[in-house]
C-alpha cells in the first residue's frame, strides 16, 4: 500500500501550494486536502474533502482515506472574518479534534506540523537568537503566539501517547510575500506605517517558497524533531520601512496597547497585540539545526524577502529613487557652490 | 585622508579655496562659472554610491569627521527646496560653500558628498545589521564620533596596556563599572574602537532592552542580552565582548565605596569564556566613579519607577538637566595581560570552583591595578 498524505487548511495559499507540490510527488499515492471553505487555488491532483477539522468527520476522513502522514497547515495567524473567538477555535480546536483522530487511527505514522517563532514570544529579556531547546521568557498570553503555543503543547501530548508516530514540528517565522495575505504584510502595506517609539526590533522573515520547500521535505523524508525555520539574517524594523519608502509614526508604547488599538480600529487598522510586542522588541531564531540536521537550507535571505515583498508592493513616498534624486541634486549644489564666493 | 565613503562619489575638487571663477584672483566669477551656477537640473547624476569599502575594522580616526556637522547638510537641503522656489540660490549656495568650507575644512566637497551618500543609504536603508542588530555604520559614524570629544576634550582619557587585546578572534574584557551611569562602558567602547581597531560589543542588563530609545541604541552599538546564550553565541562568532559583571552593584554603589569592587555577579561571563576557549582580558577603569558621585538614592521611587536606584548626587536633581553634566574627572583606561582559557578541559566550564577561582583571580587583577592607577593619577579633575 503507497503513502497518503492529508493536509488541512488546503484552502489557503500555502496549503494548497503544498497540496500540489505534494500530489507531483510520485512517492505519494494519494493527497487528500481538507478545509472548512472550498478551495480558492488549483488542486490539480489533490483529492478535497470539505470538512471542519473541528467536528470528528476528520476521524471518518483519516480511516476512509487510509491516510498515513498527516500535514497540519490550519493554524493560522490571521482572524479572518469571524474575527479572534472563530480563530483560536479553529486554530485550537480544531488541532485537538484532529489529534484526537491522529490518535484513534492506527494507520497515521507521521505528522507535520506547522508552527510559529511565535511560540518563543517576545520580550526584552529574549537571547538574541533562539535555539529549538529555549524557552520563551515571556510566555505569548494573546492571540495566534498563545494559539500555537497551546498547539504544540497538543502534539507533544500526541507524541507521548502514540511513540510511534514521528512528529515533526516546524516553527516558522512569519511568511511574507506581496502574494500573500498576512497580519505582517498587512501592517507593511499601510502607506504610514506605525512603530513603536524607541524601539527597533530585530525582525527575520520566511519566504513562502522555502516554506514551501521545507513542508515538502518533511512530508517526504523521515526527520522528527522541531526546527527554527527562518530566512538568514534579520533585518530591523526602520530598515525594512526604510527600503519600502514608506513614512513611519512613532507612537509611544502605551498608545499601542489596548486602548491604543481600538483608536486604531476606527480607522481600520488593526494591529493584534503579539504583532505589537514582535514589533517591540523583535525576535531572532537560529536555523543551525534546519541546515545541519534538517538539511535544508533556505534559499532567500530575510533581507531577500524583504527587497522582494518591497518591489511587489506600491512603493511609499519616500522611495528610493526620489531620495537618490535629491541627493544628486544636493551634490551638484556643492560643486556649482564651491566655484564662487 | 582615505575615507570609507569617498568612493564612487565623483566629486572634482576645485581647489580654489572657495575664491570667485576658476581661481584667477578676479572679484567675479566668470561667465562660465555664472552659467553654471544657473542650471537647474543636474548636469549629471552621480553614480549610485554604493560603500562596500566601510570595513568594520577601520581606524575611527579617518572617517570621524565626515559627520560631523549635520546642520550643514540641513541647511543644504533647505537650499535645495528653495532652489526650485525661485530663491536666488548663487547667494545661498556661496553662503553655505563658506559655510561648509568652515566645519570641513579645504577637502569640504568630497567631505559633503560623503555624508549625502551616508545620509542616503540611511534613509533608503542600504545598509547591514548582523543578527544581534549591530549596525557598524551607525556606530563608527555616529555613536563613536558623538562620543570621541567628550573622551579626549573633558575625561582626557589616557589608555594604557592597548596591546593586550588580540587583533583578531574572540576575547572576553572583563571590566569594573562605576559612576551611576554607564559613561564607562561607552568610553571603553571607543577607546577599544579608536585604538586597537576593533568594536567591542558589550553585554547589557536587560533593563537595558527595556527602556526605549537606550534598547535601540544599545543593539544598534552592538550590545547584547547578558545572558550565557548570547555571550557565548558572540564570542564564539569572534568578537570582542565586554562585560561589566559588577552590574548595579558596582554602578550605583555610593562615592564613598569608590573603587572597592564588587561580586563579580556569578560569574557567568567566566563559563562563557571557558566554553568558547577565549581568553579574558582584565580591563580597570578609573575616574568613572567621579563623574557622577553618588551620595543618595531614593529606594521607594526606585521601586515605583521599577529600576534599580534613583541617584542623588552633589547636582543631580538639584540643578535639574544641569546635573546631568558630568564631573570632568581624568580617566585612566588600562587592559591587562590576558587570562588564556583555552587550556582548560571540556568539562572545565562545568566545575563551579574553577569558576569561583578563575573569577576571583580576575577580580583581584582588576583591583590590583584600579590601585596602581589610582597612585599614578596625580589629580582627580582638570
Amino acid at each position: 500500500m503507497g503513502r497518503v498524505a492529508l493536509v488541512t487548511g488546503v484552502s489557503s495559499d500555502l496549503g494548497a501550494r503544498t497540496a500540489r507540490s505534494l500530489a507531483a510527488e510520485p512517492e505519494l499515492d494519494k493527497v487528500v486536502g481538507v478545509d472548512l471553505v472550498p478551495p480558492r487555488f488549483q488542486l490539480d491532483g489533490v483529492k478535497f474533502v470539505r470538512a471542519d477539522i473541528r467536528n470528528p468527520v476528520v476521524g471518518k476522513v483519516l480511516a476512509v482515506e487510509e491516510v498515513d502522514t498527516v500535514v497540519h497547515l490550519a493554524v493560522r495567524p490571521s482572524s479572518g472574518r469571524g474575527g479572534r473567538s472563530s480563530m483560536k477555535e479553529t486554530n485550537v480546536i480544531g488541532t485537538m479534534q484532529l489529534l484526537a483522530a491522529c490518535q484513534r487511527a492506527a494507520g497515521v505514522r507521521k505528522l507535520v506540523l506547522k508552527s510559529s517563532t511565535e511560540v518563543y514570544g517576545a520580550s526584552p529579556r529574549d537571547p538574541a537568537m533562539f535555539t529549538e531547546d529555549m524557552a520563551p521568557r515571556r510566555s505569548p498570553r494573546s492571540g495566534y503566539a498563545k494559539d500555537t503555543v497551546e498547539v504544540e503543547g497538543y502534539v507533544r501530548g500526541l507524541a507521548r501517547r502514540r511513540p510511534d508516530i514521528q512528529v515533526t514540528t516546524l516553527r516558522m517565522a512569519r511568511l511574507l510575500s506581496p502574494q500573500l495575505d498576512t497580519p505582517l504584510g498587512r501592517y507593511l502595506r499601510m502607506p504610514a506605517i506605525p512603530t513603536v517609539l524607541g524601539f527597533d526590533p530585530r525582525l527575520q522573515v520566511l519566504h513562502d517558497d522555502d516554506a514551501l520547500a521545507v513542508l515538502h521535505r518533511a512530508v517526504i523524508n523521515d526527520i522528527a524533531g522541531t526546527f527554527n525555520v527562518a530566512g538568514i539574517g534579520i533585518v530591523m524594523l526602520s530598515q525594512a520601512v526604510r527600503r519600502l519608502g514608506r513614512p513611519t509614526i512613532p507612537v509611544p508604547q502605551f498608545g499601542l496597547s489596548t486602548v491604543g488599538q481600538l483608536v486604531a480600529r476606527t480607522v481600520r487598522v488593526d494591529i493584534p497585540p503579539d504583532l505589537v510586542e514582535f514589533l517591540t522588541y523583535g525576535r531572532g531564531v537560529d536555523t543551525t539545526a534546519l541546515v545541519d540536521t534538517f538539511g535544508y537550507r533556505p534559499k532567500h535571505s530575510t533581507a531577500e524577502t524583504f527587497e522582494e515583498f518591497a518591489s511587489g508592493v506600491p512603493t511609499g513616498m519616500l522611495n528610493a529613487d526620489r531620495i537618490r534624486s535629491v541627493e544628486s541634486r544636493l551634490t551638484a549644489l556643492t560643486r556649482t557652490g564651491g566655484g564662487r564666493d | 585622508m582615505t575615507s570609507p565613503g569617498s568612493d564612487g562619489a565623483n566629486v572634482i575638487p576645485l581647489g580654489v579655496r572657495g575664491r570667485p571663477g576658476r581661481g584667477s584672483g578676479h572679484a567675479k566669477p566668470s561667465a562660465a562659472a555664472r552659467s553654471v551656477a544657473g542650471q537647474q537640473s543636474p548636469p549629471e547624476p552621480p553614480p549610485h554610491v554604493d560603500d562596500p569599502s566601510l570595513r568594520p575594522r577601520r581606524s575611527a580616526a579617518d572617517d570621524s569627521d565626515v559627520t560631523a556637522d549635520l546642520s550643514a547638510d540641513r541647511r543644504s537641503l533647505s537650499d535645495g527646496s528653495s532652489r526650485q522656489s525661485g530663491v536666488p540660490v548663487t547667494e545661498i549656495a556661496s553662503a553655505v560653500a563658506g559655510a561648509a568650507q568652515q566645519v570641513f575644512g579645504d577637502d569640504w566637497e568630497r567631505r559633503a558628498a560623503e555624508l549625502l551618500a551616508f545620509c542616503r543609504r540611511r534613509l533608503t536603508g542600504d545598509y547591514v545589521v548582523d543578527e544581534f542588530g549591530f549596525d557598524p555604520e551607525l556606530t563608527s559614524r555616529f555613536l563613536m564620533t558623538a562620543l570621541r570629544p567628550i573622551a579626549t576634550k573633558w575625561f582626557r582619557v589616557e589608555v594604557r596596556g592597548i596591546e593586550n587585546i588580540p587583533d583578531e578572534g574572540g576575547a572576553l574584557v572583563v571590566a569594573n563599572h562605576s559612576g551611576t551611569i554607564p559613561m564607562d562602558t561607552l568610553m571603553t567602547m571607543l577607546t577599544v574602537h579608536d585604538h586597537a581597531d576593533r568594536y567591542l560589543r558589550p553585554l547589557g542588563a536587560d533593563l537595558v532592552f527595556t527602556m526605549p530609545f537606550v534598547s535601540e541604541l544599545a543593539r544598534k552599538g552592538g550590545a547584547t542580552l547578558a545572558c550565557n546564550a548570547d555571550a557565548e553565541r558572540i564570542l564564539s562568532q569572534g568578537e570582542l565582548v565586554g562585560v561589566w559583571p559588577e552590574g548595579f552593584k558596582g554602578i550605583g554603589k555610593p562615592y564613598s565605596e569608590r573603587y572597592k569592587l564588587q561580586r563579580f555577579g556569578r560569574g557567568g561571563f567566566v563559563t562563557a569564556a571557558i566554553r568558547t576557549g577565549v581568553p579574558i582580558v582584565p580591563c580597570s577603569i578609573v575616574g568613572a566613579e567621579e563623574t557622577y558621585p553618588l551620595i543618595g538614592n531614593i529606594p521607594s521611587l526606585a521601586r515605583l519607577l521599577g529600576v534599580p536606584y534613583v541617584p542623588i548626587t552633589p547636582f543631580f536633581p538639584w540643578l535639574g538637566p544641569l546635573g546631568l553634566v558630568p564631573l570632568p574627572s581624568k580617566w585612566l583606561i588600562e587592559f591587562g595581560e590576558p587570562i588564556r582559557t583555552d587550556a582548560y578541559s571540556d568539562g572545565a566550564a562545568d566545575d563551579p570552583m574553577l569558576m569561583f577561582n578563575l573569577t576571583d583571580q580576575v577580580r583581584e587583577t582588576i583591583q590590583q591595578t584600579l590601585h596602581s592607577l589610582l597612585v599614578a593619577r596625580d589629580r582627580i579633575f582638570l
